[in-house]
């Protein structure tokens, strides 16, 4: 018995399964996220990877099974509750999703904007959290004018803005260069030492290495291994 | 709802060109409807001062005694909308048509019998205003026993009643033409801001944003195209009135009527009303949209 197994899940996935028309993307999926937990899923391209993130967050239906998320039921969420569960995540994506239009210091508003936020105080704290992942003096550059790092860096300042309890992130350095990558991870891990909790999707094993944390094998949508620290579990 | 109103100016500065077609599409919907509407509440008018110088004439049968005279005097008076009924003599009548044909005059000088009935001159009450009601009551007086006929220049009146109707219908078609032309523009333009705002929506989706922090601010986009345009149609409306009006007022007819703008508050309505035509474009094109992306 652990010491993970003696506090309560904050993510718990039962036998989940995800199918698109016949095909089966993820087949019968359980495992448990506790809080400050640095998960890896890893897995190649088509794995399922980003599927299972996207059910986490309610940008895909499940098909079958269940996922619980600070003790509610993703199934039987109603839609007009989505935007309330998704307030508690920070989502990181491969492609930054940032809204060309708006300036860095808008993007990163709109997360606090949509809770309601706004004026100086907002102000002053989008800008603190700007100045910790690096991009206090691109406040009101738009993203296209930005690198992809950097690009990757307003998106994780736009994640962690709202203190979300949970970070998903989709293969976050994926399209990134070493140096680049090298920065996300090190933020990621900076905010996981602040005890949020970190599920990221990831095809690049030499990221394990730096994070105690624990690793989610996925291939062709069946969960292969769960280890911890590199150390098969289950 | 600051910060709302905020980004919805924001996209009407952004999308110029499109948020431009809409409301001069609507300002133009405003014009043509107002238009017709102009002339109608002149027409209006018209009538109405027309109705209220109407006098009906009451003919009487030949040779009725003055008691009978009087009870019919009495009876007229009764009705509702009657406000006095002089009787005048077929004595007076020869008189008056003397009068008026002066030149000619020799002409009824060889009658060898007045051929002229007594009749009553009624004139009606300021609250007859309706040509229904003057008809209604025409022929409750032409149903007293002793009145023959009764006129009222019932055919001209008729025939101007016709013609406005026909105005009428023609205006509620064509508002309706252009009530549906305006949604689908404004609709049209929403939808297509919305389309080129797929990827933020999403976005905004993702980061927490419910329904109605997207959909709010294009509603208010809605709305105030829809004010924009009906007040930039209602100015037009004012200026062409104010064009034709004064070329009217020099004219011969200025005597018999004063054409008029349409008051403050049917000008708030027509704003009102275009304000309605953004709101449910704007509902429509997000009914549609979010229901797909």
């Amino acid at each position: 018995m652990t010491e993970k197994n003696d506090r309560a899940a904050i993510i718990r996935l039962f036998h989940v399964c995800k199918r698109f028309k016949d095909k089966a993307a993820l087949a019968d999926i359980t495992f448990d996220v506790y809080k400050n937990d640095f998960i890896f899923i890893h897995g190649p391209s088509g794995a399922g990877k980003s599927t299972l993130l996207k059910m986490i967050y309610l940008a895909e239906p499940i098909s079958e099974g269940q996922i619980i998320v600070g003790g509610m039921n993703l199934s039987r969420i109603p839609r007009k509750k989505i935007p309330f569960i998704r307030r508690e995540y920070g989502i990181i994506f491969q492609d930054f999703r940032l809204i060309p239009s708006k300036t860095v210091l808008e993007n990163v508003s709109l997360v606090l904007e949509v809770k309601g936020n706004s004026g100086k105080a907002m102000q002053r704290k989008v800008k603190g959290i700007l100045k910790t992942v690096g991009m206090e003096n691109k406040l009101n550059a738009y993203p296209p004018t930005l690198s992809g790092g950097e690009q990757q860096r307003v998106a994780i300042a736009r994640a962690v803005v709202g203190e979300p309890k949970i970070i998903l992130a989709d293969e976050p350095t994926g399209s990134l260069d070493h140096d680049s990558a090298d920065i996300v991870m090190d933020l990621l891990e900076k905010f996981h030492s602040h005890g949020t909790t970190i599920i990221m999707a990831t095809h690049d094993e030499s990221l394990f290495n730096r994070v105690n944390g624990r690793v989610i094998r996925l291939q062709e949508g069946h969960l292969k291994t769960f280890s911890e620290n590199e150390e098969l579990m289950q | 709802m600051t910060l709302s109103v905020a980004r919805a100016v924001k996209d009407i500065v952004k999308n110029g060109y499109l948020n431009a077609v809409a409301v001069v599409t609507i300002a133009m919907s405003i014009l043509v409807v107002s238009s017709f509407g102009l002339f109608i509440l002149n027409a209006n008018d018209i009538i109405a001062a027309w109705i209220s110088g109407i006098r009906i004439m009451a003919y009487l049968k030949a040779n009725l005694s003055s008691e009978k005279i009087f009870e019919t005097e009495l009876k007229i008076k009764e009705y509702e909308g009657v406000q006095k009924a002089d009787f005048i003599s077929k004595e007076q009548a020869l008189v008056f048509l003397k009068e008026k044909m002066k030149g000619q005059s020799s002409l009824l000088g060889d009658l060898a019998e007045n051929p002229l009935p007594d009749s009553f001159e009624i004139s009606l009450n300021p609250s007859v205003k309706d040509i229904k009601d003057i008809e209604t009551l025409a022929k409750r007086i032409k149903s007293i026993e002793y009145v023959t006929d009764v006129e009222y220049g019932q055919v001209w009146l008729k025939r101007f009643a016709n013609i406005l109707n026909l105005f009428r219908v023609g205006a509620f078609g064509i508002g309706c033409v252009f009530f549906l032309a305006s949604v689908f523009i404004i609709g049209n333009t929403i939808r297509l801001v919305l389309y080129s705002r797929r990827e933020e929506i999403e976005i905004m989706r993702l980061v927490g944003a419910s329904e109605s922090f997207i959909k709010i601010p294009f509603y208010i986009e809605g709305l105030i195209l829809g004010a924009f345009g009906g007040l930039v149609g209602l100015i037009a409306s004012f200026l062409g009135f104010i064009s034709i009006s004064s070329n009217i007022t020099s004219g011969a007819s200025s005597s018999f009527f004063k054409i008029r703008f349409f008051p403050m508050d049917v000008s708030l309505g027509i704003i009102l009303c275009s304000i309605f035509v953004g709101w449910l474009g704007c509902y429509l094109s997000l009914k549609q949209f979010l229901k797909k992306y």
